[in-house]
């Protein structure tokens, strides 16, 4: 294997020294293959995103596992778990591993399959979660995201039942019967454009549910996509009961707001939908105040002909991989132990896996990435590893550049391009 | 080539007089008798007066007819702008205001009214204009001022005054009822309008 | 001159009262024998709708061809839309036909929009979704000027289905950029609760009909879907029409000089009873001739000028 040193890189903003990568691992000294100028750099652990989606199999027009997982990569991950709302849904052990097996083969980021819950996602009966945990793909995190675990009494069952393997139900919360038609935010700005409103309570009525089974049962819990000041509250109180309850934001939520809808472009579309700028500010200071303990990406490729058309026929979902860490920068500042806390290390605890989200110490796993947080760049849709378009950001300037991203010691991003 | 503006100026300002207010006073009391004259007594007569000031021309012909001989001309407005032929070289003008005497133009012999002929565009919209509202058995134009420099075959029945004009010269009219003040028509020279 | 019409917020004051004041002119059309003007030949519009409206359909054509206007029509059913083609795509089709105006109806709110992003042309909403139809609200705003011989200072009641209601989203913002003063009236489940700071913060809110009904100038009922009743807006017909509907004796409260107005279809019995429409406070009938001039007006608006 290539032996990489990083002349003068700051690890995690620290003071410019050398960093070395030997064998799949950090290491010291000795004699490097090639030499990497990180003058300016940011070494940062390689990012960890709970929360993808794929499309392989069945939406291969929008993304595949190889072409998702470049995105990755050129984001700064080393490590994506991807939802199970797959067609065929991944609710068996053949369809888990058959997304683990395409990971490895594409080799640029570790893939680790996410098992749906229900059956179908139809929330109806229990999916076959311990052949899942048991196969290859070792699943330890179980969502139907897309739809909502909405029978209670299911819920509970999911989350006593994960308890046997240490897995957690990672739940998108969306009271369904209050969503029915739904298109954007219920607020004003739905009000005025005349689209059917998704409102806020919809989700915190879901949150406050699912604390109290998971406090009741003595489960953890995942809350995905967090998108309003309410919901931030449901999981304070909640924490400061000590409920086992995790949180996880995206980072178009931490940015954007429902006035965009305006346009009626649907590319501002998604669920949960763009909130207002009060629940923006506070899921910015939850994420800094670590109520929310992780940004996720809810990367939703989608093909052109599911957003160049009307509002309310366009499907749902934002692109978002080879963003996400502009976005975070741009929003919390060069925080970088904060970033890395929350973009790495937190995300990987939570999953439980082991080799990412490490502090880069000599010996550890050589899973990092490399940012210039100088560099000012205009997104351009055109520009994506993404199979797919739907960027909201598309000439939008954002900070930071991911310069390189080192999965197990191996390049699979130098200069900003993909190896491979 | 432009069409007379129907812009409110001041009484007092740049160019020469060329028809003060006695003036116009009498312009108009000879395009009264001409017309008496020229019609028989006016029988069968419409005025139409095409805004924004040959709508107020139009009434102060029908009044000195009355005044000289007691005869009662019906006055109506008719607005052209929907028949111009350069709608699409400005932006959307705002459409003036036509008023049919009670009886209509049928049968009739239609006088139109105007302050200033120049190219005779004005003209030609009011002709496609009144084809569509009915049939005059003939149509007549009385205009205050002729500027020259006609486009079309077009030419005015009772003349106020003849100007010769530069096409870079403008000519100004001010009535009392459209533009506040005095009556008087000026020519400014040298400024395009 | 703005260049789409898509929602009644688009028209300031100015243009507004413009485009009520050419209606005026074009409604004296109407009298003549030969109801035609040259002023838009060599002009096509499209006709675009999505949605079956034969009437509004009928009215933005005799407008069109009163104007001179080549006029195409192109409706959902039976077309290549009712294949699956998309409204990009038939955009760009009609682009290529070089289509001056289109104007469209279409179920999705928003979808104008869109249209404006894929044709050259004006684009002008004959009704959107939930969102706005903003020709029935210069309609609206033409024949209550008709009627009362003004819109400034005009109280306004807009009574029924607001939520659901086009209709009511353009009449709110057209009306008080012309100062009406607006109140809805209707059950809390079908008034959204930030629709004052959504459109108009003047706009009032009421859920008390009767109390309403003694000081207001227009009464506008709107069309209430007996259907809502599936989705518990309401518990039934029956009620909704005792609360909040336009009979003999509510139609008696009002002032004496005041109108009563329905932008159509009607559910008689349902949200007005068949006398009220029929009196001589409705102006139902007169509102449908004056969609014909109110159409002429923003057509000779959008296209009678430099492109």
């Amino acid at each position: 294997m290539t032996a990489y040193a990083i002349k003068g890189v700051s690890v995690l903003g620290a003071a410019p020294a050398d960093l070395v990568i030997r064998d799949g691992v950090i290491a010291t000294g000795g004699k490097a293959d090639e030499v990497i100028d990180g003058a300016g750099l940011i070494a940062l652990p390689g990012l960890v995103d709970l929360h993808t989606h794929l499309r392989e199999p069945g939406r291969e027009d929008a993304e595949t596992v190889e072409t998702g997982s470049r995105a990755a990569a050129l984001g700064g991950y080393t490590a994506v778990f991807a939802m199970a709302n797959t067609s065929p849904v991944a609710d068996t052990a053949g369809v888990v591993e058959q997304v683990w097996r395409l990971g490895r083969e594409a080799g640029l980021v570790d893939v680790l399959p996410i098992g749906a819950v229900t059956v179908g996602l139809a929330g109806k009966q229990l999916a076959e979660l311990g052949a899942m945990a048991t196969s290859a793909a070792n699943v330890r995190i179980f969502s139907d995201d897309g739809h909502c675990v909405a029978d209670p009494r299911l819920m509970r069952r999911a989350l006593e039942y994960v308890k046997a393997f240490d897995g957690i139900i990672a739940q998108h919360a969306e009271e369904p019967r209050l969503t029915e038609g739904a298109q954007m935010h219920e607020g004003e700005v739905s009000t005025r454009l005349g689209l059917t409103g998704w409102p806020a309570v919809a989700e915190e009525a879901i949150i406050a549910r699912d604390v109290l089974l998971a406090e009741h049962v003595g489960s953890r819990l995942h809350v995905c996509h967090v998108s309003t000041a309410g919901s931030v509250e449901v999981l304070r109180q909640a924490k400061a009961r000590g409920v086992r309850v995790t949180a996880e934001v995206t980072p178009h939520h931490l940015l954007l707001t429902d006035e965009l809808a305006a346009s009626y472009d649907p590319v501002f579309k998604v669920n949960p939908p763009l909130r207002t700028a009060k629940d923006v500010t506070a899921l910015r200071q939850a994420l800094i105040d670590g109520v929310i303990d992780i940004v996720a990406t809810d990367h939703a490729p989608h093909a052109v002909e599911d957003k160049e058309c009307e509002w309310a026929y366009a499907r749902p979902g934002m692109v978002g991989l080879e963003t996400a860490l502009p976005v975070v920068l741009s929003v919390l500042g060069e925080q970088w132990d904060l970033i890395a806390e929350r973009m790495s290390r937190a995300p990987a605890r939570i999953a439980g896996l082991a080799g990412h989200g490490t502090d880069l110490a000599v010996g550890t796993p050589a899973n990092l990435t490399l940012v210039d947080p100088s560099a000012r760049r205009v997104v351009d849709p055109s520009a994506l590893a993404s199979r797919s378009r739907n960027t909201p950001y598309a000439g939008t300037t954002l900070p930071g550049r991911i310069v390189a991203t080192f999965l197990r010691g191996e390049p699979t991003v130098l200069d900003g391009k993909a190896v491979k | 080539m432009a069409y007379p503006k129907a812009d409110s100026r001041k009484s007092t300002g740049p160019g020469k007089i060329v028809l003060s207010e006695a003036d116009l006073h009498r312009v108009v009391d000879r395009i009264a008798h001409q017309i008496l004259e020229k019609t028989s007594g006016a029988t069968g007569t419409v005025l139409l007066g095409i805004p924004t000031r040959g709508v107020p021309l139009a009434r102060r012909l029908a009044a000195r007819i009355h005044a000289f001989e007691g005869i009662d001309v019906p006055v109506g407005a008719l607005d052209i702008t929907l028949y111009r032929d350069d709608l699409r070289l400005h932006a959307t003008r705002a459409l003036g205001k036509t008023e049919l005497p009670g009886d209509g133009i049928d049968g009739r012999r239609v006088i139109l009214v105007d302050d200033v002929l120049f190219s005779g565009r004005t003209v030609r919209a009011a002709l496609d204009a009144i084809s569509d509202v009915g049939r005059p058995s003939s149509v007549q134009l009385a205009v205050l001022v002729d500027r020259g420099h006609r486009e079309l075959p077009i030419r005015a029945d009772y003349v106020g005054k003849n100007i010769p004009t530069a096409l870079t010269e403008s000519v100004r009219v001010s009535l009392a009822e459209t533009d506040g003040g005095g009556d008087e028509v000026r020519l400014t020279g040298g400024e395009p309008s | 001159m703005i260049k789409h019409l898509r929602s009644a917020a688009d028209l300031d004051a100015d243009t507004a009262t413009l485009i009520l004041d050419t209606a005026g002119e074009m409604a004296a059309l109407a009298g003549r024998e030969v109801k035609k003007l040259p002023t838009l030949r060599g002009r096509t519009v499209v006709n675009l709708f999505y949605e079956d409206s034969t009437r509004t359909r009928i009215s933005f054509e005799a407008a069109a061809k009163r104007l001179s206007a080549d006029v195409i029509n192109f409706s959902a059913k039976g077309s290549s839309v009712s294949k699956g083609e998309s409204l990009k795509d038939t955009a760009l089709t009609l682009q290529a036909m070089g289509a001056d105006a289109v104007v469209i109806r279409h179920p999705a709110s928003g979808a104008p929009h869109r249209l404006s992003s894929w044709v050259e042309g004006s684009v002008i909403n004959a009704g959107d979704g939930t969102h706005e139809h903003p020709t029935q609200a210069l309609l609206d705003a033409y024949t209550m000027r008709s009627s009362l011989g003004k819109i400034q200072g005009l109280r306004v009641a807009i009574v029924g289905d607001v939520l659901h209601s086009r209709v009511a989203r353009s009449n709110v913002l057209l009306l008080t950029t012309l100062g009406a003063e607006i109140t809805l009236v209707g059950p809390p489940t079908l008034i959204p609760v930030d629709i004052a700071a959504a459109l108009s913060p003047a706009t009032k809110v009421s859920y008390d009909l009767d109390s309403v009904l003694p000081v207001m100038d227009v009464v506008m009922m709107l069309r209430v879907q007996t259907e809502r009743m599936q989705d518990s807006y309401f518990p039934s017909a029956r009620e909704y029409s005792r609360r909040y509907g336009l009979d003999v004796p509510r139609m008696r409260k009002l002032p004496e000089h005041a109108i009563v107005m329905h932008p159509g279809p009607m559910n008689r019995g349902m949200e007005i009873a068949p006398e009220v429409a029929d009196s001589s406070r409705s102006t139902i009938v007169e509102q449908v001739a004056n969609g014909v001039s109110a159409r002429m007006a923003v057509l000779y608006l959008l296209l009678g000028g430099k492109a």
